[in-house]
């Protein structure tokens, strides 16, 4: 009790330095709780917080398997789950020769039969753990995840290893998954968001750019794989010279690296590895061009406005990441001040650059009610614009804590870290990236954050793309006169229907 | 780091799956003005959430004011007495934290995320609105939101594929004037009907501290939190409780089926029944009943539908709970080239079979292995929507414990197949349903 309250009054009093009154708070400590609560506080003063609590980072615990496989623990002992993930540095950006689609099909295939188990027999055995075992790629990366409850991680290590190590394609569940995937693609072409996210990379990467087409491929390349594709892809990158191992949960370094040594430490590479892809050289769009895409009767429309941004690796991260909580990328942020709480034309509005191995979209982004689109775009136009002067004091200072005062929390669950790992190991992140996060977002001057919405902001270049009623806002949108209008067909943008 | 806030004590005679037992500790009580106050203190990262459901729901509209539940939890983040229009989002930024509310049927539930050392300055903004929220309300606040609400029901149901089949299902599963007919989001024309006054009154009758409950979860000492809260929510004035709300009567007597297009590429079939509100005898059943019939690969309906014959792209099985009246559904979207009548002849005939035949113990042991796992996966998060706050809240608005995890566990470890097979027979008549098909709209 003694213990407590004297825990309490430290607290209280460090939080003083930072408190418009002082004394009233020392004074609720000393008079204590009762006083406190016959008082009506004084809510003309809002409390200050204290100095932000420190960054407590968990320890990234390394080692290696024999056979060269990086292994990264982290330790979490509050509930007894386990993560377990197996990273392939080679995702759809590694594709060979246009074959689109092929780094997410050859990942989903491994769980579709391996070893001597069948698709519905891993699903069985994985189920009946109680655990989640899933597989896809990215751009830049491919992974297999297992979230198990610790219990039963001894089961489940075992099943895991022979679908990553020993999947053996079989012909009929490649039709499956090929009919799944062709089936999707027909389905995305309900959907306007999916419409305009396609039609944006498609207009700013062109058909060639792996980066113009879907993670998923088009109808034309998921049609045309066979099972010896696959197989070759798989050979040429799940290899332990292009893999590593995280696993973060209730385990302990010295009783899990024995365990996955077993499961893993024999694998050796079963071809040679692929040679790396090199993307067609893309340039930045030269004048802004308006594409329209047309869903008769649509009560919204989805705009997206942008060019290519930057890769991971950019010198520019933190004041990327600052400048873009301003702009659009946090609750307060002008671009939803504007459009969602000042005109109400959206429930939201965006920016995000999505940053890969190479230079990703910029892009701004909502769903507009359709009466309202060409004051929605006139309304992205002014504050794209907007944010190429300096960003007042105030405004920039709310940016950077928001960034960096949440970033001590979010390490929680066994699943944000292995992400944040994830991060770390695909784009070769620095060992003291973590620790020097705040500091590095902290030093984020407005010198800073103008300098790169110069470079990076180019409202005059931007693509923009609307999917909507066309009959309604056609006339408005080129009455903006924001420059040449190109009509896109839903079939230009995903091909003919598969 | 201290990472200590649970404490697993092994179960003496642990059921297969030989999970530890878990228990969350707690401290609660209840203000003079009737706030019931939880905290539970877990200082594995240093944040704190603070978590608070008020009992009121879409439920307690009235016909003309559908949505206006969901309208007021946007109002409650435009400011309060102390704090200025913009000021609860930038403040709480400024502090590094994020926040958010919800509307479901039943309840309304807001949570502010802060890092540890902002707890006294989330306490205030949300006492504040709690007590003061028509201080600064104007028509014009409301009027902004009702162009941002409309916008979500854009959004999420008329630009969204097969949007429209929800609101179109609980129309379909309760009669007018029950208090779940109307969707959450409400009708468009209500909308644009509600007003200042209506936000007034709602406040007054539904937003008094006796009628929420108030969780506060992370990184702080108890004793502090406890002061602090005392200090913040104190002054709110207590107001009388709602009235008992009438519930008309809703049972399905036969089938009900409608067929409507939609901008899609392919057909998709929903069946729905009426079952047993959240917690009652066959609410549990009914959920493992759904994971047998569509979780995984190996449940009867994806292997059948999906696996085998590879006429569906997906299906779906749920047990909705709610707190007046649940409804099992069945989903499933056909591949190119089929129907949604081949899929309800295949559907229909895997529901007889587990009505006349019990599911395998592996069946009912694969599923009550994934739905306990579910539950120790639930606790990794102790912030936002369905972090430990808001279940402790849940628990808590539901039970009257907070801490109700482990009774809720055996809910469903006391089942047997044959228990499966009777609610399947029981809740899941083939001639007592909601039949929606969405299917492509004919071109003109």
């Amino acid at each position: 009790m003694t213990k407590r309250v004297l825990r309490a009054a430290c607290w209280v009093l460090s939080a003083c330095a930072w408190c418009w009154v002082p004394g009233a708070v020392l004074g609720a400590v000393v008079l204590g709780a009762t006083l406190v609560a016959q008082q009506p506080p004084d809510r003309a003063r809002p409390p200050q917080p204290g100095p932000p609590p420190p960054l407590n980072l968990p320890a990234i615990q390394k080692a290696k398997l024999s056979n060269g496989l990086p292994v990264w623990v982290v330790e979490l002992h509050e509930v007894p789950v386990a993560q377990v993930n197996l990273l392939i540095f080679s995702g759809s950006s590694s594709e060979p020769g246009r074959k689109f689609g092929i780094a997410g099909l050859t990942t989903a295939m491994l769980e579709q039969g391996a070893g001597s188990r069948s698709a519905l027999e891993i699903a069985d055995a994985i189920d009946y753990l109680g655990a989640d075992l899933s597989a896809g790629s990215g751009f830049d990366s491919s992974a297999l995840r297992l979230h198990v409850p610790v219990a039963r991680l001894a089961d489940a290590l075992p099943i895991m290893a022979d679908v990553a190590l020993r999947p053996t394609f079989p012909k009929e569940e490649l039709d499956r998954q090929r009919q799944q995937r062709l089936t999707s693609l027909l389905q995305g072409r309900d959907d306007p968001a999916t419409i305009a996210a396609v039609t944006f990379a498609r207009v700013l990467f062109g058909v060639e750019h792996r980066y113009g087409t879907p993670l998923s491929g088009t109808a034309e390349t998921i049609k045309a794989f066979t099972t010896d594709d696959l197989r070759g892809f798989y050979q040429s990158v799940f290899r332990p010279d292009n893999a590593a191992m995280l696993v973060v949960g209730d385990v302990k370094l010295d009783t899990i690296v024995p365990m996955l040594e077993k499961q893993f430490g024999s694998w050796r590479p079963s071809g040679s590895a692929a040679p790396p892809v090199k993307f067609p050289p893309v340039d930045q769009p030269a004048t802004r061009t308006v594409y329209l895409v047309d869903k008769p009767g649509a009560p919204q429309s989805q705009i997206r406005i942008g060019w290519i941004g930057v890769p991971r690796s950019t010198p520019d991260y933190f004041p990327l990441v600052v400048m873009n909580t301003v702009l659009g990328g946090s609750f307060s942020s002008r671009l939803n001040m504007n459009l969602r709480e000042q005109h109400g034309y959206t429930y939201g509005a965006s920016s995000a650059f999505d940053m890969r191995a190479s230079a990703g979209p910029f892009v701004a982004a909502a769903g507009v009610q359709t009466d309202k689109t060409s004051e929605a775009l006139k309304e992205f136009f002014n504050e794209l614009n907007a944010i190429l002067p300096a960003v007042p004091a105030d405004e920039l200072a709310r940016a950077k804590n928001y960034v960096a005062l949440r970033y001590p929390s979010s390490f929680e669950t066994t699943g944000d870290i292995s992400r944040r790992l994830e991060d770390a190991l695909v784009f070769r992140l620095p060992d003291d990236y973590f620790s020097k996060y705040v500091q590095n977002i902290q030093a984020v001057t407005a010198a800073d954050v103008q300098r790169v919405a110069r470079q990076y902001v180019a409202p005059g270049k931007f693509a923009v793309v609307v999917v909507g009623d066309l009959k309604a806002i056609e006339p408005g949108i080129r009455a903006l006169n924001l420059g040449p209008v190109k009509a896109m067909a839903v079939d230009d943008v995903f091909g003919p229907k598969p | 780091m201290k990472r200590a806030a649970l404490l697993f004590v092994l179960a003496l005679a642990a059921p297969a799956a030989a999970q530890p037992k878990l228990e969350i500790p707690y401290t609660q009580f209840r203000l003079p003005n009737g706030l019931t106050v939880i905290l539970h203190e877990d200082h594995s990262v240093p944040m704190v959430t603070v978590n608070v459901w008020y009992h009121v729901g879409s439920a307690r509209e009235r016909t003309g004011r559908t949505g206006f539940a969901h309208l007021f939890e946007h109002l409650m983040f435009m400011g309060s007495g102390h704090v200025k229009p913009g000021e609860f989002d930038s403040w709480l930024e400024s502090a590094g934290g994020d926040n958010n509310g919800s509307t479901q049927n039943d309840r309304t539930n807001y949570y502010i995320n802060v890092p540890s050392n902002a707890l006294e300055l989330a306490l205030f903004l949300e006492s504040d609105r709690m007590g003061y929220l028509l201080d600064t309300m104007t028509p014009k606040t409301v009027d902004a939101q009702r162009d941002v609400v409309k916008n979500e029901r854009r959004q999420s149901v008329e630009n969204q594929p097969y949007g429209i089949a929800q609101v179109l299902i609980n129309e379909m599963l309760y009669p007018e004037g029950h208090p779940y007919h109307w969707p959450v989001i409400g009708y468009m024309e209500d909308l644009t009907a509600a007003s200042y006054d209506d936000v007034v009154a709602f406040f007054k009758k539904f937003y008094a501290p006796s009628n929420a409950s108030l969780v506060v979860a992370g990184d702080f000492d108890t004793a502090v939190a406890r002061r602090l809260i005392e200090k913040w929510f104190s002054d709110i004035k207590a107001g009388p409780p709602p009235e008992p709300m009438a519930i008309p009567a809703a049972a399905l007597t036969s089938r009900k089926t409608r067929t409507v297009g939609d901008k899609v590429q392919l057909p998709r079939l929903y069946l729905a029944w009426l079952t047993p509100r959240h917690l009652a005898p066959g609410d549990a059943t009914l959920d493992v009943l759904a994971d047998i019939l569509a979780g995984g690969k190996n449940s009867r309906l994806y292997k059948r539908l999906v696996y085998d014959m590879q006429i569906a792209q997906d299906v779906s099985a749920f047990q909705a709970s709610a707190a007046l009246s649940s409804s099992f559904m069945i989903i499933a979207t056909a591949r190119p080239g089929h129907t949604a009548e081949e899929l309800q002849k295949v559907i229909d005939e895997e529901i007889v079979k587990l009505q006349t035949e019990p599911p395998t113990a592996h069946e009912l042991e694969r599923s009550l292995n994934q739905i306990e796992a579910s539950f120790y996966n639930r606790l990794e998060r102790v912030g936002g929507f369905s972090g430990k706050g808001d279940q402790l809240n849940a628990y808590y608005t539901e039970t009257g414990d907070p801490d109700w995890f482990n009774e809720d566990v055996a809910r469903y470890r006391a089942l047997s197949a044959s228990d499966i097979r009777a609610a399947a027979a029981e809740f899941l008549p083939l001639d007592k349903r909601v039949e929606l098909t969405i299917e492509p709209e004919k071109k003109p």
